[in-house]
This record gives C-alpha cells, structure tokens and sequence, in this order.
C-alpha cells in the first residue's frame, strides 16, 4: 500500500495556512517532521508474531540505519494494546529494533531494544519538545560529542527527527505541541 | 491385498503410534481398512491424525467407523466424517451429530491457504473466551496468545508443508495424572514435507554428521532455524513455546520418525523431551495443551 500524502496540506498544517510554496530549509524539516507516519492498531483485534515480523520490523528495517544513510521516514505506532505488544516486543527484539509508541493520553514511550543512554537522551529530548546535544549533556551528564553521538545514533534508528540544528523526538512532533510551530 | 489397521480404544497422540506402527511398514499403494469400530474416544490429535494418514497413502483407504453412538456422533460433531468421505471409503453406520457440544473451540477445519488461518482465528476469538476464562479458571489474558498460537502453528502447513492439512480445537479432562484436570488442545496435522525435508530445501543448507529428524526438529523448535533466509522467520514457534511455558502447558511436535516436547514446568504430564526412532510418518503433527488453572 502507498500512502498518498498531501504535502501542501503539510505545509499548511505544519508551517503556515497562508504558505504554498515549498521554500526555505527550515520550512522544508518542519514538513518533513509533519510526514511522520502514524500507525494505528487501534481496531485490529489480534496481531500474530508473523504478521508483527511483516509489518512492523520490515517496515522499520527499510529506513532504519545506523550506517549507510536510508530516507527520512518516521513512524509513530498508536492503539497498541497489551496483546500487540507482545508480538511487536517479541519481533523488535528479534531485529534489535526500537520504536515510539503514543497512548491515549498523548505520551509517547520507546518500546524494544535500546540502551540505557539512548533512552535517557531519547526522554529529555522529548520532555524538552526539542533539543540538541547540549541539553542532554547538561541533563544527563554526558560529554557534547558522547551526547551527539547518541542523538545521532537515535535519528539513525529514526526514533528522533533533526530538526533545526536540534531533535525532535518521534511523537511529540505529531502532537500539537510548540516546538514544531515555526515563526512565520 | 489389503491390510486391516487396528484403532485403539482411545486414540490420542501417544496410542496413534499404534497405528502408525502397523501403517509405516506397508508399500504407499497397498489398501489399508483403517478399523475404528472399537473406538471409544479420540482426542483433536487423533481425529486431525487419521485424516493425514489418509491423505498420506496412494490408495484410498477403508475406514470402518465407530460402532458406538456415541463416538460416532461425536465424530460428526467435530466434522470428521464430512473430511474423512473425501479421503476415505466410509464402511458402516455414520450417526449424525446430536445438540452442539461446548467442549469443541474448533471442529476439525482444513488448512491449506492463508485466508484458511483468517478464518479459523474468527471462529475460534469467539468460542475461546468463554472455555478457556469460565471453564480452566485462565486469566482473560489467554485468549490473545491462545489464537496467535493457534495462528502460528495454522501458518507452519501454509508456508511449509507443501500441502493442505488439518486443525481441530477440544477442551477435555486429561486423565493422565492428578486424578484428572481440564485441558484445552490444539492439535495439527499435515502429511507434508515435514520438518527435515523443509530445512533441506535452504539454499544455505549444509548436512551436518549427525542430521535426521530429531535433529531438525531440535533446530526448529529449539532455536528457531528455518528454510528461509528471512532472518525473521522462526519467530512463530519461538512464540508458542513461550505461549506454552508461561500457563504451564506441553507442546509437542512429530515429524518423520522422531518427537520433541517442551514441557510443563508443573507435575500434570509426564513425558520425554526427544523421541526418535518412531515409526516413519510424513509431515508434522503438532499438540499445545494448557491445562485448567487450580489453586
């Protein structure tokens, strides 16, 4: 299946109501921020280990990389019920995959494998909204280069977006929150 | 010339080597009367097994049909006898099925394709609920993992065994310890290609010393090796054993001449891990049975 995406509807929605024009760097990672792509589980009754490994860790697997550079494509999995979560932990762990998943409530959470610093950087980055390596330095007590790196490493696995000369973390970009709200 | 095969009383996974030791033997194309007359019960392995015998011979074979009321309207009941005219030649007195039974989740349904798996998960989210929360006293949590287990194993005859197959879905009283406790049991069967074989098909197969069916079926169930390059498949089993070990339950599979079992943590069976050597069957047959929760 091929989603059909409606940039300027993104642009509307993520820059301005009054742009048409796709122009400008900023405005150009503000609409690919918005191009985040949500998953939502919400009416499926039940997801085997079969179908998880089909859907969900091949999905991941064609954008995720922590080598050579793949698109920029983010996924936010919403309506994730315990007995989901089961098969989706289980195939994450299998391919040593991470992803975001949001509740009702509009938090997010890391789910599968990821080291423990990563899921520091990854907590600041989205309570802070945004951030850069600086902020998680300060807030975890991390050298820049150790905290970059590990930003870096978590844009690689498509768990945060570059945003500006900072993050975003996947799923406080989709909710209506300030820091995607760019000046115009 | 035609050889009569002897059903005994109780058909389950244990006394069906009993058939198979009398079936193995025999050339493909020699008639075989398979002779339930005597039967008493079987369990969903047993119903779902005689079929796949079926399937599994040149000549279509006789089946003489339990002679007990009883059983015989049971069978009906789980829909063997309307598979069994298509694969065997019905000698006697076939009764028809009485007022629904509770103890059947899933008649004896045939798998062949995936939308087959589609619909034995439909039917089987609406009956599980209730027999397994009500009657075994299991936490709501089961029904899920029960039907991706289900699922799971469904899906082992549409990706491996190369042909159509069987399933069936029984809660019943195992009597084997305890003094009797209810059980729910999946069982599967398919006169396929088998485990083995389906690891040999890999490009990337390599023969090792020691290779035989035992062997294969330690690789698949013990660490989820499969035919396939896909470093993402192996996953479904691997998930039924945890399904299996977190409400105390038994998986078995049979594959060719040998048996694995991952077993119950507690004392409700008694059974060995490995069994080889066993009488020559084709395909894989598969059991998970969860026991009732006691306090």
């Amino acid at each position: 299946m091929i989603n059909h995406i409606d940039v300027s509807s993104m642009l509307r929605k993520s820059v301005c109501e009054l742009y048409s024009n796709l122009v400008t760097r900023p405005t150009g990672a503000a609409v690919r921020c918005e191009i985040e792509q949500e998953l939502d589980f919400s009416h499926v009754g039940l997801l085997d280990f079969s179908c998880a490994d089909e859907i969900v860790a091949k999905l991941l697997l064609q954008y995720v990389s922590t080598d050579a550079p793949r698109r920029e494509v983010y996924f936010l999995f919403r309506g994730i019920s315990e007995s989901h979560m089961e098969a989706i932990e289980a195939v994450l762990e299998r391919h040593r995959l991470a992803l975001v998943t949001q509740h009702t409530d509009g938090r997010s959470r890391l789910v599968g494998i990821i080291d423990l610093e990563e899921r520091r950087a990854w907590e600041i980055i989205s309570q802070l909204g945004a951030g850069a390596s600086s902020d998680v330095a300060d807030a975890i007590g991390l050298s820049r280069d150790d905290a970059e790196r590990t930003l870096d490493k978590l844009w690689r696995r498509r768990l945060l977006i570059r945003h500006d000369n900072g993050y975003v973390a996947v799923g406080s970009a989709s909710a209506p929150s300030e820091p995607m709200r760019l000046d115009a | 010339m035609t050889t009569i095969i002897n059903v005994p009383h109780s058909l389950e996974d244990k006394s069906f080597e009993q058939v198979l030791d009398q079936v193995a033997p025999l050339p493909l194309d020699e008639k075989i009367i398979v002779d339930t007359r005597h039967a008493r019960w079987a369990s969903p392995y047993g119903l779902t097994a005689l079929l796949a015998l079926a399937q599994s011979r040149a000549e279509r074979p006789i089946l003489y049909v339990p002679e007990a009321d009883n059983v015989s309207s049971y069978w009906s009941r789980m829909d063997f006898f309307k598979h069994a005219a298509e694969l065997y030649e019905l000698q006697g007195r076939v009764r028809t099925a009485r007022a629904a039974e509770t103890s059947v989740l899933l008649e004896v349904t045939s798998i062949s394709k995936s939308d087959d798996v589609h619909d034995v998960v439909d039917k089987i989210q609406q009956r599980a609920q209730d027999a397994l929360v009500k009657n075994l006293n299991l936490d709501a949590k089961i029904t899920m993992r029960f039907t991706m287990a289900l699922s799971e194993v469904c899906q082992n005859i549409v990706e491996h065994a190369g042909r159509g197959g069987w399933v069936a879905v029984q809660t019943y009283t195992w009597r084997v310890r305890l003094g009797g406790r209810k059980v729910v049991v999946i069982a599967v069967a398919d006169p396929g290609i088998g485990f083995r074989e389906s690891l040999e098909s890999a490009p990337s197969f390599q023969r090792k010393e020691r290779w035989d069916d035992g062997q294969a079926l330690e690789e698949t169930v013990m660490r989820g090796a499969s035919r396939f390059r896909d470093p993402g498949r192996g996953q479904g089993l691997a998930g039924v054993r945890r399904f299996v070990g977190n409400w105390d339950g038994k998986l078995s599979i049979r594959s060719g001449t040998a048996r694995i079992a991952v077993l119950p943590k507690g004392d409700w069976d008694e059974d060995e891990p490995l069994l080889e050597n066993l009488s020559y069957f084709p395909g894989a047959q598969v059991q998970i049975t969860i026991p009732e929760r006691v306090a």
